[in-house]
């Protein structure tokens, strides 16, 4: 089938494209050049006085795997505020902080998102963030494999094993887990609580094993770039949340040494310790530390006032902040050898001091760093709100007198700690195209993904231009994903099943003998067992994987 | 004949995947690391292969057409057992919800326990590699460990070495409530666990002391339901001096009414102790007739654990009122689907109400339903994944035959179709 979207303006940062006028042509599940000579168009759609862009993608959100589900049982009374009616074409379930999965799917494409990566795939519970993604309609997704605090990995630098062998474990890990990056939260700092350790700062000792984060990091990042996978390291750094943070974040962004690596929730580790609350705004610091570092991107973990459920693999801190707990109750795990994970729900109350300061950090980080394409907008779903909140926060960052009506309800004491009516910058289509596009496809290495020149697939959304941007971003006219159209004026219209992404680097088969070893002797399944075959995505007829080349 | 090695479990619970198992035509022998739960659950043989509808014989096709045109006038119906893999659980949720039925595990009503304690403040929790190499001290409430589990010491505490530990026979076992029914419990070097024993509706009272004990609160009692006080303060002091102590339980076996409340006050306990610069931590007991992977499959489905209903339109949790008994006995329910593609034991129960079932082959009734679909048991006639007790793991279940049996999820998908 040939669709044509006529006289749309586009805005396709991948190919330098910044509201021009274009038609698109779409063949099945591309986009395609002008067809040659005569040709009859299928399907024709008059785009006149709306915004094309091509369809966005989450790079960090918590969609799949053990501690969203966690959260979801732990919060029956939040689902009860939102339940989700079935229709003919779409599934029952639930919303707000942490929707059921079908929601998921349908929620995010009803904001023109298709595709989101669940940033924390802890390897012994990849096969469970896999089947809940794998119960996300439309989305493409894919994760990042948790590596760091694996008993595994601390005994080959304690024993001194050479980057090599490192490598060899990162590769593998990647393939069993079916992974497209991976990530490190807390460096070492889950296994240190498991001995009773309750913080780890960037130089400090875990005392069984005397390695150190910065050892951790160093490694990973290393091992990452010389694999050849195109998504940087992805850090969720130490001492998360803690006053005086900001100091962490930029020993971490000097100790890497210039290889690539993403920052991730920047916000929540962007804390000094001055004024009369001992807290405050190191925004600043940190832009000029990414405006300077080209190696770095970031994402934002942007919180908005609201009740959410904070949902993540770093066990230590997570339990020092349970006593925020709101409503009181929460759950921290200690897992298989591997990881961690906690989930304590929180409130996030603009009257309050420090939530009301993270607010203003937030979008202080967002319009201090100067280059889109090494910025990101998330709200780190569910930690800082919820993932149905970004047209509101889209709004902030375009909107300055929307953002100054807003920064002046908030708590008076954080009014006098941000920098925040002092900028000026108001986001423009592109940059939010860039950051939620274009970028975010570059920066997790998705080929023909993120643009809307001819061979990307025709994920595409619609939006009618609206000076209310927020409006303009909760409700797009059409989106198509994969060709398919799924969701007219804001409303899923049809479904289907999004890919997998994952990259497949290579490793040395010799580096089983070593962990089937290990595997035999301390943990509780067989190595054989524990690798995830391609056959359990795509099994059931509705999943695929994608392989995404490595950068050479 | 074929020989497979390294075959997974989905009866224990607790992961068990270092079966060998003897495959001639479909009949199955395991000869290596059997055990009392595993070897009786893979060896049963088939005995049904073709549906019936009313008692007779009838095709697939015919047996779903009888169950879809069942199901399409009722108003509640209700699908019990709920004990099948994880696609089995996807295509019942997907029934469910277009029936408008509710759903409702078979040991939820032991469940409860953790769900509430869970739902109302929380807990903090360990899983079974954890216990493997770091544990130093087990306090097991209530349940005779090894009637769950056969091979629980054997896999997870006796193991010969571990990570963090000199010496795995060093670590202290402790039994409060119920005595151990046999010797599994103690130490390969002969170090035999510590019985606290009581009766178990006295836990709670039990319990609470040995909570404030913990908490550093006077007790004047000097016993409490048959237990010395001081021998309660030993225990406390050993959880304080312990590197990693973990606290484990049966939500099912702690039969008595508001149990969950047991369960809180241990969870609270664990929370105390973290508290006090040591790690401790749960673990609940579960995993069996797939109870964690309906609770896992339900919960990203629905935002619920496995009792809820579809009959508004969108899910709906209750933990008590969705009880499949109280449904059958109060005639809310007019139709009952009962699914176990694991125990041909578990039958439906007693109703009058058109039944359809969807289970094990081998399965005999005290009254025929008006379907019944002999389905493949996961692990044994299809592959499949199932969650293993300490649910963050799912074990990948392998095909060990080729018995033409259809798979729970192949029925239910075609019955929500013909739907």
């Amino acid at each position: 089938m040939l669709i044509r979207l006529t006289g749309g303006t586009v805005y396709d940062p991948a190919s330098g494209i910044d509201g021009q006028l274009q038609d698109i042509y779409i063949q099945d599940d591309r986009i395609i050049d002008k067809p040659q000579g005569e040709f009859k168009v299928d399907q024709e759609y008059d785009l006149k006085g709306k915004v094309v862009m091509s369809g966005a993608i989450d790079m960090h959100t918590h969609i799949g795997g053990g501690k969203g589900n966690i959260a979801r049982t732990l919060l029956p009374e939040d689902h009860r505020q939102d339940p989700v009616h079935r229709s003919d074409i779409t599934r029952s379930g639930c919303g707000h902080a942490m929707p059921s999965t079908f929601v998921t799917g349908y929620r995010y494409a009803e904001m023109g998102y298709t595709a989101g990566f669940e940033p924390a795939l802890l390897p012994i519970n990849a096969r469970q963030a896999h089947m809940e993604m794998g119960d996300i309609p439309i989305l493409d997704k894919g994760g990042y494999v948790m590596l760091g605090s694996d008993d595994y990995l601390l005994r080959l630098l304690t024993a001194k094993k050479d980057q090599k062998a490192i490598n060899d474990y990162v590769a593998w890990t990647m393939h069993t887990a079916k992974a497209i990056g991976v990530k490190v939260v807390n460096p070492g700092g889950i296994n240190a609580f498991k001995f009773n350790q309750r913080k780890l700062d960037l130089d400090e000792q875990n005392a069984h094993y005397g390695v150190t984060p910065r050892d951790i990091l160093r490694v990973l990042a290393t091992a990452v770039k010389e694999l050849g996978v195109p998504h940087p390291l992805h850090v969720h750094g130490c001492n998360l949340g803690v006053p005086g943070n900001v100091q962490t974040t930029l020993d971490t962004i000097q100790g890497i040494g210039g290889l690539p690596m993403h920052l991730t929730h920047i916000q929540f580790h962007s804390y000094g310790t001055e004024g009369d609350f001992k807290f405050s705004s190191g925004a600043a610091q940190i832009a000029e530390a990414i405006n300077n570092n080209k190696n770095i991107t970031i994402d934002v973990g942007q919180i908005l006032f609201g009740q959410t459920v904070t949902a993540s693999g770093d066990n230590m801190r997570q339990h020092a902040n349970h006593k925020h707990a709101s409503p009181n109750k929460w759950v921290v795990m200690d897992i298989e050898c591997d990881a961690g994970c906690g989930v304590v729900p929180f409130k996030y109350k603009d009257q309050n001091f420090v939530n009301a300061l993270q607010w203003a950090i937030g979008l202080e980080t967002f319009l201090l760093v100067n280059d889109p394409w090494r910025i990101f907008l998330t709200t780190d779903h569910p930690n800082g709100a919820p993932f149905t909140s970004y047209p509101h926060l889209i709004r902030l960052l375009m909107d300055r007198s929307f953002r100054n009506d807003m920064l002046s309800t908030i708590h008076p004491e954080a009014q006098k700690m941000t920098t925040l009516a002092s900028i000026d910058r108001e986001y423009t289509l592109q940059e939010i195209a860039i950051m939620t596009r274009a970028g975010a496809a570059k920066l997790i290495g998705l080929k023909d993904r993120g643009g809307l020149s001819a061979g990307n697939f025709a994920d595409i959304t619609i939006y009618t231009d609206n000076t209310d941007r927020q409006k303009m971003f909760e409700k797009p006219d059409y989106v198509f994903k994969d060709g398919q159209l799924v969701v007219v004026n804001g409303k899923v219209v049809s479904t289907k099943w999004g890919t997998t992404h994952v990259v497949k680097p290579d490793f040395d088969p010799s580096v089983e003998k070593g962990l089937k070893d290990y595997f035999d002797r301390y943990l509780t399944m067989k190595l054989g067992n524990f690798k995830i075959s391609d056959e359990e995505i795509i099994e059931d007829g509705r999943g695929s994987i994608t392989v995404h080349p490595l950068s050479s | 004949m074929i020989e497979i090695t390294e075959v997974p479990s989905p009866f224990c619970g607790i992961g068990t995947d270092d079966l060998t198992i003897r495959v001639e035509g479909v009949s199955l022998k395991v000869i290596e690391n059997g055990c009392a739960v595993n070897t009786p659950a893979f060896e049963q043989v088939i005995t049904d292969t073709h549906p019936r509808v009313n008692g007779q014989e009838v095709s697939l096709e015919e047996a779903i057409k009888a169950a879809a045109a069942l199901l399409k006038d009722t108003r509640l119906p209700v699908i019990g057992g709920c004990a099948t893999d994880v696609n089995g659980m996807r295509g019942l949720l997907a029934l469910a919800d277009r029936a408008g039925a509710v759903v409702d595990n078979m040991n939820f009503t032991g469940a409860r326990n953790n769900f509430l304690a869970l739902q109302d403040s929380g807990w903090m929790n360990t899983t079974l590699a954890e216990v493997k190499n770091r544990c130093d001290l087990l306090l097991v409430v209530g349940t005779d460990l090894e009637a769950f589990a056969p091979r629980f010491f054997e896999r997870y505490l006796w193991n010969k070495e571990a990570m963090f530990l000199a010496d795995t026979g060093a670590r202290d076992i402790i039994c409060l409530g119920k005595a151990p029914s046999g010797s599994a419990s103690t130490s390969p070097s002969g170090k035999q666990a510590q019985v606290l024993p009581c009766a178990t509706e006295d836990l709670p009272e039990v319990i609470a002391v040995l909570r404030a004990l913990v908490k550093g609160q006077p007790i004047t009692a000097s016993h409490v339901c048959g237990i010395a006080v001081s021998d309660l303060q030993v225990l406390a002091d050993k959880f304080k001096a312990a590197k990693y102590s973990v606290v484990t339980w049966a939500a099912g076996a702690l039969a008595y009414a508001q149990a969950e409340l047991t369960v809180q006050q241990l969870s609270e306990m664990i929370k105390d102790l973290n508290n006090q610069n040591t790690r401790s931590s749960g673990l609940p007991l579960a995993g069996k007739e797939g109870d964690q992977t309906a609770n896992q499959v339900c919960g990203w489905t629905t935002g619920y654990p496995a009792r809820t209903r579809f009959s508004s339109g969108f899910p709906e949790y209750d933990p008590f009122l969705n009880d499949t008994k109280l449904l059958l006995a109060n005639g809310e329910a007019d139709a009952l689907v009962w699914v176990q593609a694991f125990n041909c034991k578990s039958i439906p129960p007693e109703t009058l109400l058109p039944t359809i079932v969807v289970a094990r082959s081998g399965m005999v009734f005290s009254k025929e339903p008006e379907v019944f679909i002999p389905v493949g048991t996961p692990g044994i006639d299809h592959a499949g994944h199932a969650y293993r007790m300490d649910n963050v793991v799912a074990i990948r279940l392998k095909k060990l035959r080729d018995s033409g049996l259809p798979s729970t999820a192949d029925v239910l998908n075609a019955i929500e179709q013909a739907l």
